[in-house]
């Protein structure tokens, strides 16, 4: 199956038409914040007043994804998110709290549910069909995406809209804060892989993909597989993951151009990926992404769209590599992610 | 890509029993779980009556050996899901590739409207112990470890129509040769986030309430599990007491109306049921009970009821609404009707609409008021519909 069109809303440049920038976006601090773009092209003004931000961000990245793929009504809509409508949820536990259950309001409510991101875009779309969320911490994305596929696979559809969306709000941020998920003290999103230090850096952002059964001219890649594992027993079953994963593919490491790993700069978190890259993916030219769009349980999702990039174009996007020079051009690509080593996936993209 | 799949367990707990047994009793028998609420501290307690699991956290704990689970919602889940992989009577499970795909609408929110009491205070307040499992993953993952399900794992929140989702998601894990075992349905507990959620929107009934009744007022917010254990031709094959039920079709249409409101004529509700009778390959007069979705308010019961009309168009089969049994329980409630359906063909049963008083003028059919049983019951369609306009159907036939 293909990937014909993507959107991505993150804390980096990655939205829209202009051409794929090569300055990367640099934060202080623990918390990376999405770029919003001006949502009046994508959605109604009396409808963008009505939407919490996780849900502008969702529906703007899903219909810049239509529109790319010029498709009106897809046959599925499948979401993924690990923490819903973080804003609405906590707005109304809030209200309800602090007033002892008394003078509420429904609107809160109303957009509280984990699929209201999806169910919004029917209800923009007009569209009857198919229409699923995924809730399921590091394998949001990943389910939503084996649903998409599956469809596909059985011709219940023909194309599928996938999605992840997750959002920081400022008590999600202190209360990861305080569970020890993010680095304390001075931190920059460049330098978190070589901090050595516990935690990583908070992130968020919406992204979208239209998958197809069918060829087009502007495709970005062939998604040839995808493979989800929970919590493993340790290295050796992560690398026999890995072996089983391209061997059911009949795919050697060797025909691998490119590695996408989820490193986050959790000293503990990226060992795994520091001991593959001397195993299993020695040799092999591996990148990480995290620094670009921060730690969060559907970030997974940002590397696809990277991965979708890297292959349409044959090189990685200029901000995660700016001097890349190679004269092959990239054909397949490996993405591994773990989210706090409970949750691990792989990916493999090829050129079309 | 077309192989049946199995239906060989079914595990429950709800407002009428902790068991399959205990709720058959109370189906029988007419006992509705409605009653003034004992466990869920609100300020509503007085006024609106739910349908409680009428044990306490710890009582849960201690009826299902589970002393280190503190959440009621992954409670709940663990005691219906170990019934049903005991009920399905799999000798090793070990042996085979097992899922567990799990529903619920607000995770670990009973616990963490407590913590936002103190949290609120001060961002360095409340104890993290009550936060920890807010997420709807995290309650589906106690409980997988606690069966020692690993293979596939994951969780579907849509509203009202979670566990009917999860239940077919599962059947195709199976099918696409993902897993050779899935155990899936939904669980949700009473929270206060979501009562007084119900509460604004004014579609709670401060009595119990009458799904497809003329004077219907509201619904009754419920709690509980139901869980189905789904199986690969080839396991079935094996087992002992080979299943007699498959999950035949299934469906999911989106309304696209309004996020909380069905159509008036619901477009989703029929979309989802023809669907499911055309993935089956039958025909609206082969379905010989329909267990609806019947939540009791204005809303649905008309958008249902006239779905109902146009697709079966005269030939009506029994239909009822268990709701007025076990409230509505929400993420839970496609497994826990996913069971009576089961159960309703296993038996040869079809369940009362309870508490029925005017049938609604409007449709020319009136749900079952009475317990039937001898009865021949071949295929059954279960409904659940949910905001954000999610409507799914399934339907269980004998094989």
């Amino acid at each position: 199956m293909y990937i014909s069109a993507t959107g991505n809303i993150s804390p980096q440049k990655t939205f829209g038409h202009q051409p794929m920038l090569a300055d990367t976006v640099v934060f202080t601090g623990n918390r990376l914040t999405a770029i919003e773009p001006d949502y009046k092209e994508f959605i109604e003004p009396k409808l963008i007043r009505r939407m919490s931000r996780i849900i502008r961000m969702g529906v703007a990245a899903a219909m810049e994804c239509l529109q790319q793929a010029n498709i009106k009504v897809p046959d599925a809509i499948i979401t993924g998110t690990a923490y819903g409508c973080l804003e609405d949820t906590n707005s109304f536990l809030s209200k309800m709290v602090e007033f002892n259950e008394e003078l509420l309001t429904p609107t809160a409510f109303i957009q509280s549910t984990h699929n209201t991101i999806g169910a919004q875009i029917g209800l923009m779309l007009q569209c009857n069909n198919y229409n699923n969320a995924f809730v399921h911490r590091g394998f949001s994305f990943e389910s939503a995406l084996l649903d998409g596929m599956m469809l596909l696979k059985e011709k219940d559809a023909s194309n599928v809209l996938v999605g992840a969306i997750d959002e920081i709000i400022n008590n999600s941020h202190s209360i990861l804060n305080r569970l020890g998920l993010y680095k304390q003290g001075e931190v920059c999103n460049l330098d978190i892989y070589k901090s050595k230090t516990k935690g990583t850096i908070a992130g968020e952002g919406a992204s979208f993909f239209l998958l197809s059964n069918t060829p087009t001219a502007t495709d970005y890649a062939k998604l040839n597989a995808l493979h989800t594992f929970y919590k493993p027993a340790g290295k050796t079953e992560i690398e026999q993951q890995v072996s089983s994963f391209l061997q059911n593919q009949h795919v050697s490491i060797n025909d691998i151009d490119f590695i996408i790993t989820g490193n986050n700069g959790d000293a503990t978190g990226d060992e795994i990926y520091e001991a593959l890259s001397k195993t299993v993916f020695a040799n092999k030219k591996i990148i990480s992404y995290k620094h670009l769009c921060g730690e969060y349980p559907t970030a997974a999702a940002f590397a696809l769209w990277l991965a979708a990039n890297t292959v349409k174009f044959g090189k990685p996007p200029a901000m995660i590599e700016n001097n890349y020079s190679s004269e092959k051009k990239i054909q397949k690509v490996l993405i591994y992610n773990h989210y706090l080593g409970i949750h691990h996936s792989l990916y493999l993209l090829s050129a079309c | 890509m077309n192989e049946p799949v199995f239906v060989a367990g079914t595990g429950i707990i709800s407002a009428i029993g902790y068991t399959v047994a205990e709720c058959l009793d109370a189906l029988e028998n007419g006992r509705a779980g409605m009653n003034r609420m004992q466990y869920l501290d609100s300020v509503h307690k007085q006024r609106l009556p739910v349908a409680e699991v009428k044990l306490s956290n710890d009582e849960l704990a201690k009826l299902g050996n589970l002393t280190n689970i503190k959440s009621r919602t992954a409670l709940l889940s663990l005691i219906a899901a170990k019934e049903a992989l005991t009920n399905a009577g799999i000798e090793n499970i070990k042996s085979l590739r097992c899922g567990f795909v799990s529903a619920n609408s607000v995770g670990g929110m009973d616990k963490t409207e407590n913590f936002f009491k103190n949290f609120l205070t001060h961002n360095n307040k409340g104890k993290l112990r009550n936060i920890i499992n807010h997420e709807c993953g995290s309650v589906t993952e106690l409980v997988a470890d606690a069966l020692g399900i690993k293979d596939y794992i994951t969780t579907i929140s849509t509203a009202c129509s979670s566990s009917a989702n999860s239940i077919f998601f599962g059947a195709r894990l199976i099918r696409n040769n993902i897993v050779d075992l899935v155990v899936a349905g939904g669980t949700d507990s009473l929270t206060k986030f979501t009562l007084n959620g119900f509460n604004t929107l004014m579609i709670v009934d401060e009595q119990f309430c009458q799904p497809f009744d003329e004077n219907r007022r509201g619904l009754n917010l419920g709690e509980g599990a139901g869980y189905v254990v789904l199986v690969s031709e080839k396991v079935a094959a094996t087992l002992k007491n080979k299943p007699q039920i498959i999950l035949n079709g299934y469906c999911n249409a989106n309304d696209a109306y309004h996020q909380t409101a069905s159509s008036p004529d619901g477009t989703g509700s029929f979309l989802a049921m023809s669907g499911a009778l055309k993935k089956s390959g039958l025909q609206p007069a082969d379905i010989d009970y329909i267990n609806l979705h019947g939540t009791g308010t204005q809303n649905n019961d008309i958008a249902e009821g006239t779905a109902i009309k146009r697709l079966f168009n005269g030939q009506y089969p029994k239909m009822s609404s268990t709701k007025t049994f076990t409230g509505h329980t929400l993420g839970a409630s496609g497994g826990i009707e996913a069971v009576f359906s089961v159960l309703s063909l296993q038996h040869g049963i079809i369940y009362p609409n309870l508490r029925l008083q005017t049938p609604m003028a409007d449709l020319p059919f009136v749900p079952e008021r009475e317990f039937i049983k001898d009865v021949k019951v071949n295929h059954v369609l279960s409904n659940s519909f949910g905001f954000g306009g999610n409507c799914s159907s399934l339907i269980f036939s004998k094989y």
